[in-house]
């Protein structure tokens, strides 16, 4: 169980960074700063993060920042990198275009 | 800790906490929201087309969603500090045979007998409002003033807000029962035992909301349905109304990032099991289904890549229309599920309204309708 208030209450308010400017989610261009402000307003896993911030739900998926996104987290609330879960991984593998997508299965078989 | 609260919300999804923040905005901010997962959001919330419509509703849930549209949604952004992406630019219902016009025209005169402003269009009508759909859709259903928002910054703003006004939020927190003291509700008991005390208990949990009323008597005739989403690539600006069809084939809309957002099904969802229901596993077949019907509608979108997709489960009431209730057995509980679907729109509206049952006055509309014991037997 974790104690929203008691957690924000130790990791203390955002203070600006000199490198807050930084683009962590390219597709996205989420940067730095804004993931670790999101932090400090109560959002304290991946999941959320994307819903938030929009960092991973891009072309790539957060397979490009998906580590530092983690790392960028962890290091605000005070905790390891293992604590901090990655994000489910959602079909297509890549993106696909829909007319070819529409292809898979069906009623008209061969 | 301090574990004693005016109100305990069970369920962090948008309901629980757009009745937090409706508390906390009326002064009562001794409020607990206990959330089973490690998310925010993680359940219906997140998993739905973010529809913000009136059109095709049931005429007992009308009233406040017409509500919320006129009065909460077009400040939501301002008061919350986030912004929600309402978009009010109206909903096409669409319809290809003369089956699916006979269904919109029911639901359109049902929706205009309590007064919303709803009406039929033809097939040119149709194109006028929007060149990009196909030339076999035959009619459809106008409601211009529905519209859309979006899902996720809804529920984290509601949470967001509602955290800065001191509502303490524990998540991974699942509870297990509940317990009456001296005949009224009073116990929140989590599966690792700890125990949360509260005068008022608002249930909100979706369809685990059934587990949790059965603790103490209550049974919510619903049962658990999948339904599934998916999300092209940032798309160029083409329209900005909401989509819906008769045959319910799918809905959705252009988000304003440029995404299309859309949820649609592949006809087995009735019968779909999971050995382990969190596990949130999609089905092989539905993707390539949902694609299908959507270039049926907007043959436009064939280029679009698929960018991902997701389900979730909805908590469906065997009527189709929420539990939005307080429990005659059982004095504190407030009963708020069963939304079937179609909660998201309807959520601020239903936040406040709970926030006015904790504090004994009338709701802005009467939902006598949504009681949690209408059933009757039927022979």
């Amino acid at each position: 169980m974790i104690d929203i208030q008691a957690k924000l209450k130790e990791i203390g308010p955002y203070v600006e960074e000199a490198d807050d400017n930084m683009l962590v989610c390219r597709c996205e261009e989420v940067t730095k700063g804004e993931i670790r402000k999101a932090v400090h307003e109560g959002i304290f896993t991946i999941e959320e993060m994307r819903r938030y911030v929009r960092s991973g739900m891009g072309l790539c998926q957060g397979q490009t920042c998906g580590k530092l996104v983690k790392s960028i987290i962890s290091r605000e609330l005070k905790v390891s990198p293992v604590e901090v879960e990655p994000a489910s991984s959602r079909a297509p593998m890549r993106p696909i275009e829909m007319e070819i997508l529409a292809q898979d299965g069906g009623v008209e078989h061969e | 800790m301090n574990n004693t609260a005016d109100v305990i919300i069970i369920g962090g999804g948008v309901v629980g906490c757009a009745a937090a923040y409706y508390l906390a905005k009326r002064g009562i901010s001794n409020v607990i929201v206990l959330e089973a997962t490690k998310s925010i959001g993680h359940g219906g919330s997140s998993r739905n087309g973010g529809g913000v419509r009136q059109s095709g509703r049931d005429v007992r849930e009308l009233p406040y969603a017409m509500y919320g549209i006129k009065n909460l949604w077009p400040t939501l952004s301002e008061e919350l500090g986030v912004d929600v992406e309402y978009t009010q630019k109206g909903n096409l219902r669409l319809g290809k045979t003369e089956e699916h016009l006979k269904k919109l025209q029911t639901l359109a005169s049902n929706a205009q007998s309590v007064g919303l402003d709803v009406r039929m269009v033809d097939a040119k009508e149709v194109q006028e409002i929007c060149p990009y759909l196909s030339k076999d859709i035959i009619g459809a259903s106008w409601c211009p003033t529905d519209g859309h928002a979006n899902p996720l910054t809804t529920t984290l703003g509601f949470y967001k807000r509602a955290l800065e006004m001191g509502v303490r939020f524990f998540t991974d927190a699942q509870v297990k029962e509940l317990k009456k003291v001296q005949g009224k509700v009073r116990k929140v008991i989590l599966t690792d035992d700890t125990v949360f005390e509260g005068e008022t208990v608002i249930l909100a949990a979706g369809y685990e909301s059934r587990y949790i009323a059965r603790t103490v008597g209550i049974d919510v005739p619903m049962t658990r349905l999948i339904d599934e989403c998916l999300v092209t690539e940032k798309q160029p600006p083409m329209f900005d109304i909401m989509l819906g069809t008769a045959g319910a084939d799918f809905y959705g809309h252009q988000s304003r990032h440029g995404s299309f957002v859309f949820g649609s099904d592949c006809g087995y969802e009735s019968v779909t099991d999971m050995e382990d229901p969190s596990s949130l596993t999609t089905n092989s077949m539905t993707l390539s289904a949902s694609c299908r019907a959507i270039m049926d509608y907007v043959p436009a979108l064939k280029d679009a890549k698929i960018v991902r997709s997701w389900c979730g489960w909805l908590d469906d009431a065997f009527d189709g229309v929420p539990f939005i209730s307080k429990v005659d057995g059982v004095p504190g509980l407030i009963l708020a599920c069963g939304f079937t679907g179609h909660g998201f729109g309807t959520a601020p509206a239903v936040g406040l309204m709970l926030s006015q049952m904790v504090a004994g006055e009338d709701t802005v509309v009467d939902i006598s309708a949504l009681r949690y014991d209408r059933f009757k037997p039927v022979r």
